[in-house]
This record gives structure tokens, sequence and C-alpha cells, in this order.
């Protein structure tokens, strides 16, 4: 079965798109956001850089794997619209829970992606500061942070930091997940407790239509926004590979929950370029035909042709792009190969808040030991 | 030493009640806690432990939670990093489990992957162990299941005033911590509680009743059965040490190898199942610690490794005092 025929997953005219593959500019209804074409260039000029930042990073650190300086990388490739579409509709204070592909989240909110890869490189859990950056720290285990993104923000409606019409304070979540994880117990709870609470959480569910070799015929059998009307919230389908109408549908939904009407459920449609991590082989399961015609609707290539036929940007434009994109593939190659290994003692350090002597005692003999094979004169 | 306390302060409390003055006062003493669990606002708990607080506090700071216990919990790790102190009622001890994910691979662990930048204060409490006649997943002791946990602190309260002192405690720790209350007792009968004593340090054990010729520790709920255990022992003209281990996770050994060393035998009882409870680990720690001390090889007195059995035949399964003191028996035979 051909996955772009399928009527569960082909998406109808509800798909919310503004800009078509070969980068048409055309309005849907579903979205009342709209921005004079000169803001409207200028956001898209944005966006296009970050989208070809971040293929860089994806690109360097599967290089990195490669060559043995990470021990894996999970490709982003492909989802670069829904990332930073999404992302730069986020406000300062507002909370992202991302999953393990969410590089462009953390691009959005100012993570260096060397924290990034200090925890593919397995030096750290997340290489950043989550209370800092607004930036939550990679969850592993599938839709577990569902919960924690509406936990938090109950805790943002008992701060009073919703709904106050104050731009600065009124604050929202978004919890990032794939199609895998509507299968979670935990994603289904986080939207009940949303729901039921009436909490500002966005709900960005990533169809990238493969959760590893899992196709979603596997475990949809209605299509994914559809379910909100099920948690008692709206719903809502956006082409994930554009980046406009990902960016003018989250910032509705964001509004949304910052003005305290509650949660919504998005669902960007999109696609896994790549492989699920670099230990994957995605041969093994879909065809070659299927990933041709995604690369037709790939998220960068129509926001260029956009760009430069309407005079939006020029060759220079673009050549600074790829100059800035050079560097930073230096920076990361340059800056991983240097991050330290950490002293190992520090997997006792951050246990607790308060460390039990039982433990310490632990730390202490785990010293003692490593200590007695020192010899006079060696350095540790 | 004590001072005589002051008339008024101390109050003849029900485990129950006393749980209740301490949360009530805990949630007085910092706006950030927030209480959450099935039932805990209008009806109060099953229990009533929460009784009349959503009325005094707002259904703000004492939700009705949907009926979804991983969703708790892991609302409530949110909550944490946003700075409130959640304290979490599971309803029943076998009712824990559809939260262990929560609890064991996010609660347990966000302090370590955030290095320390995440607050993860937390409390969730359980009404644990056996002995009230109910069905299936009523009545278990899942605590070596928390207290294997790194990340996790677990404690068990045994009386009145522990309840209401450690339950402050607990919430005003930095660290999440699993609060086993024992459920059979909630109601039992009442003990004086000084609200204004100065309290035992958390997770610090302690001498419940000295003696001089075994050494018998234990917690929770077991912990009355060990002290009528001793009572019926000095009508023997056999002098039984009780401690009360309190803390879990850590555990505080100290007092009990100082006792094993003088008594020469230790008894451990539990309601959790023998296999890989928290019996066999502190057995393990006093022959580490106490080995030359030891008159007789330590023995633990627990639940079977069964599952919980049916109300009618649970008090073949319960430790009771018979059977501790045959374990003391034989602990002296040597």
């Amino acid at each position: 079965m051909d996955i772009l025929g399928d009527p569960l997953t082909e998406p109808d005219d509800t798909m919310i798109q503004l800009l078509t593959p070969t980068g048409e500019r055309v309005e849907h209804s579903g979205v009342s956001w709209t921005a004079d074409a000169q803001a409207e260039a200028e956001l898209l000029r944005g966006f296009y850089r970050d989208m070809a930042l971040l293929r860089r990073l994806d690109v360097e650190a599967t290089a990195l794997q490669r060559h043995g300086e990470i021990g894996i990388w999970s490709q982003v490739l492909g989802q670069e619209a829904a990332n930073i579409g999404a992302g730069r509709a986020m406000r300062r204070q507002d909370y992202v829970f991302p999953t393990y592909r969410d590089h462009g989240f953390a691009w959005c909110k100012g993570v260096d992606p060397l924290g990034l890869l200090e925890l593919f490189r397995g030096v750290n859990r997340g290489g950043w500061d989550a209370t800092e950056t607004n930036c939550a720290y990679y969850t592993i285990v599938i839709g577990s942070h569902a919960l924690h993104a509406t936990g938090y923000a109950m805790g943002i409606q008992r701060d009073g930091a919703v709904g106050t019409g104050d731009p600065e304070r009124d604050t929202a979540v978004v919890a990032a997940f794939g199609d895998g994880a509507t299968a979670q117990g935990d994603v289904n709870e986080a939207l009940v407790f949303a729901a039921s609470y009436h909490s500002p959480v966005v709900f960005f569910c990533q169809n990238n239509q493969w959760a590893i070799s899992e196709p979603t015929e596997l475990h949809l059998r209605s299509p994914i926004y559809r379910r909100a009307a099920g948690f008692g919230m709206p719903g809502v389908r956006v082409d994930g590979n554009d980046v406009l109408a990902t960016y003018a549908v989250m910032t509705e939904a964001l509004n949304r929950a910052r003005e305290g009407q509650g949660p919504t459920l998005v669902e960007a449609f999109t696609y896994r370029m790549g492989s699920h991590t670099t230990t994957d082989d995605p041969t093994r399961y879909r065809s070659a035909d299927e990933l041709e015609a995604w690369r037709a609707r790939d998220p960068l290539a129509r926001v260029e042709a956009y760009l430069r036929r309407g005079g939006h940007a020029d060759q220079r434009f673009f050549d600074g792009i790829e100059a800035e994109a050079e560097e930073l593939g230096h920076r990361l190659r340059e800056g991983c190969k240097a991050i330290p290994t950490p002293d190992p003692v520090l997997m006792f350090d951050d246990v607790y808040a308060e460390m039990p002597a039982s433990l310490a005692a632990q730390r202490a003999e785990f010293v003692a030991y490593r200590d007695s094979f020192l010899t006079e004169g060696s350095v540790r | 030493m004590s001072s005589m306390p002051e008339p008024g302060t101390v109050e003849q409390l029900t485990l129950a009640k006393a749980l209740n003055a301490g949360l009530r006062r805990a949630m007085e003493d910092d706006p950030k806690v927030v209480l959450m669990g099935e039932d805990i606002g209008k009806l109060g708990g099953v229990f009533r432990i929460t009784d009349g607080l959503q009325k005094d506090f707002g259904a703000d700071r004492v939700l009705d939670s949907p009926l979804a216990e991983s969703g708790i919990v892991g609302t409530a790790v949110g909550l944490a990093m946003r700075g409130y102190r959640p304290v979490v009622e599971i309803q029943f001890d076998g009712f824990v489990y559809p939260a262990y994910d929560q609890i064991v691979s996010q609660v347990a662990k966000l302090h370590a992957r955030s290095r320390g930048r995440y607050p993860m204060s937390m409390v969730i409490r359980i009404p644990f162990g056996g002995g009230i006649g109910a069905v299936e997943h009523h009545s278990e002791s899942p605590e070596a299941q928390f207290a294997h946990t790194p990340g996790l602190k677990v404690v068990a309260c045994s009386n009145p005033s522990d309840g209401y002192w450690m339950v402050q405690q607990a919430i005003a720790h930095d660290d999440p911590v699993i609060f086993l209350e024992p459920k059979r007792q909630y109601h039992s009968g009442r003990a004086p509680v000084d609200v204004r004593a100065d309290p035992p340090a958390l997770f610090s054990s302690r001498v419940t009743r000295a003696g001089s010729d075994v050494t018998v520790i234990s917690y929770g709920p077991s912990v009355s059965v060990c002290l009528a255990s001793a009572d019926a022992a000095a009508g023997e003209g056999r002098s039984l040490e009780v401690i009360d281990l309190r803390t879990l996770s850590p555990l505080d050994l100290g007092p009990v190898f100082e006792s094993v060393r003088r008594t020469g035998r230790a008894v451990v009882v539990h309601e959790a199942h023998r296999n890989l409870g928290l019996g066999a680990e502190v057995a393990a720690s006093i022959a580490e610690e106490c080995f030359y001390s030891l008159a007789a090889p330590v023995l633990r007195v627990g639940g079977y490794d069964t599952p919980y059995p049916p109300a009618r035949i649970e008090e073949h399964f319960l430790p009771d005092l018979d059977r501790v003191l045959d374990a003391v028996d034989r602990v002296l035979a040597h």
C-alpha cells in the first residue's frame, strides 16, 4: 500500500497549508493569522536561516557519529519546518518539552548545539540549562514528558501567569511528541488532565509517518488531530513541511493557551527523511519511492523557491547562510572533539539534593579505590 | 531531656487525624504545597486523611485528580519543576504501579538528569500493608521496589506522632519521598502527639523499646507487632530491643549496629515478601558490620513469597506475635 494514497493518512483540504511544495503562497480558511507581505518575507528569511542551520547541525552530528565522536544521533532531517515553525511561535517565557529529535526547538530556545552533542557524546544527559532556556531535557521514554508539560502548565495557572493580558507574563507550554507516542498511556492521560484543568499547553504531534519501523497504519485508525474532539479540545492538522503554516497555527494555539482558553492538539503532518537514529536502517522497512515522494515536499526547498520567485532574497542572502552553516559546522566539529570526559565521581553528586550518608560513604569508597591505583608522582 | 510539654500542646490523635493535622500545617507553612489525588477533595480521601483540606485551602491546592496514577505523578513532576511541592495520595498500595514508570524513570532521575537544576521535592503518600480484610491490590507492601531505586527516599511511619511530624518533614525535604502509611492503624487508636515538640530527624531510625537479649528491627505496621512481642517475651524473662527503622532509603543502621553489638542476635520483621525485601539488606549489612558480635544468624520474618492472599487467610501471611517470638526462640537457641 502506498502511504501517500492511504485515505487514512492522505491529508485532505482540512490540512492547513500556506506555502505549497513548489513555493506558491496560498490562503487557508482554517487560520486567521496574517502579516503584511514585507513582515512575512522577513519571517520567512529568518525561518529559512534557522532551517538551513538546523539541517547543517544534523549533517555534522551524523558525521560526528560516523567518526565515533558521539555515540548516536537522532536525525531531524525532514522535520525542520515543523520544529522551526513551532519553535519560533514560542515566546521567551514559554516552555517546551521536546522529544529527542526536536533539535530545532532547542535551537529556537537558544540551546547551544554543543550542549546537545554533550548528551549524545555521553558526557551528561543534556548539556544545557533547562531552567534558563525554558527547554526541558530530552525525555527518552516515549511520551512521559507530555505529563510533565501538563503539570508545568498547571503550575503556570497557579502562578497566575495565564490570561492576564500581559505579553511578557502570560505563559504557555509545548508538549512535543510523535505519531508513535499517541499510543502511550501517558500522552492520553496528559490530554485528559490538560482538558480537565483547562491548562495552557499545546500538544504538538509531529506525525512523521514512522515510529522506527512501524508505520502510522499500525497504531492509528483515525487521523491524530481528530482525537482532540474526544478529549474536549480543538484539534488541527497542519502541513508540517510548511514552516509558515506551522508558525501561523502554533501562534494561534499558543495565544489561546496564554489567554486562558485551554489546550490544543496540533498534528504537524511531516516525514522523517532520515533514519530513526544513526543505528537504524530504514531501507529494511520503507521504499525508495516513498522517500522520493516526500523529497518533493522538502521544507527548505519551498521557502527558497518562494523567496527567490518573489525577489524576497537574492543569491547573496543564500551565500551568507551557506557561509554561516560552514562556520557552524566547523565550530561543532572542533567543539565536539574538545568536550572533556567528566570526572566519574560526578555520578554520585546530583542524585539527590541532599546526599544521604550511605551514598557519601560509597562515593568515598569509590574515590579511595580509584586512587589506590595511583603511583607516586602520577597525575589523575 | 525533654521537658514537660506546655498545656494544650499534646493532643490524643489517631494516625489519620495526625496525618491530617500534619498536612494542614504543611499547607499553612508553605503556599507551594499542593495536594493531588483521587477523591481527596470533597470526600477527604477514602481514608479521610485529607478531610476538610479542600474546603479550607481551595480546589487549586487540593486537587481531585482524574483516575490515572501515572497522570497524577507525571503532572506532579511538572508542578515540581515549576517550583511547587506536590503531595500525591495514591489511594491504595496496589494502585501505585500505573505510576511506577513515572516514579522510577522520571521522579527518581530528574535531579540527576538536570544536574540539580530541577527541584524535585515531591511526596508520594501510599497507604500500605494488610490486615484490613480487603480484596486484591489493597494490602500490599511495595517498599523494596522504591528503596531499590536511586534518587528516591522512602520512609514509613508507625504511630500518630511520627505521622504528624514525618509528613511535614517529608514535604519540606528537597528530594522526592515515598511516604508509607500503615493503613490498618489509621483509625485503630489514639496516641499522644506533641505538636510543639522538637521531632527527631526524618531520616533516622529509633530504638522504640530498650532491651538486652535480641534486637528486633521493623518499620510501619509491624512495629506494633514487635512491641507486643516484646511485652510477651518480657513475661518469659526475655528482653527484646525494638528498633523502628522509620527510614527505608536511606537506611539509618547506626542504632541497629550499636544494638546488635550488645545483643549479638537480630530478627528483622516486615509484611513485605521476604525475598529481596528490606530484611535482606538489613541482615547483609549486620553481617558486614557486626560479624564478630553475632551469636546467631540474623533471621527474617516476612510475608511469604506469594501474592497477598485472600482476606480470610491473610492472618497466616502476616507476621504476628507468634512468628516473631518463634524467630526470637530460634536466635536464642544458638
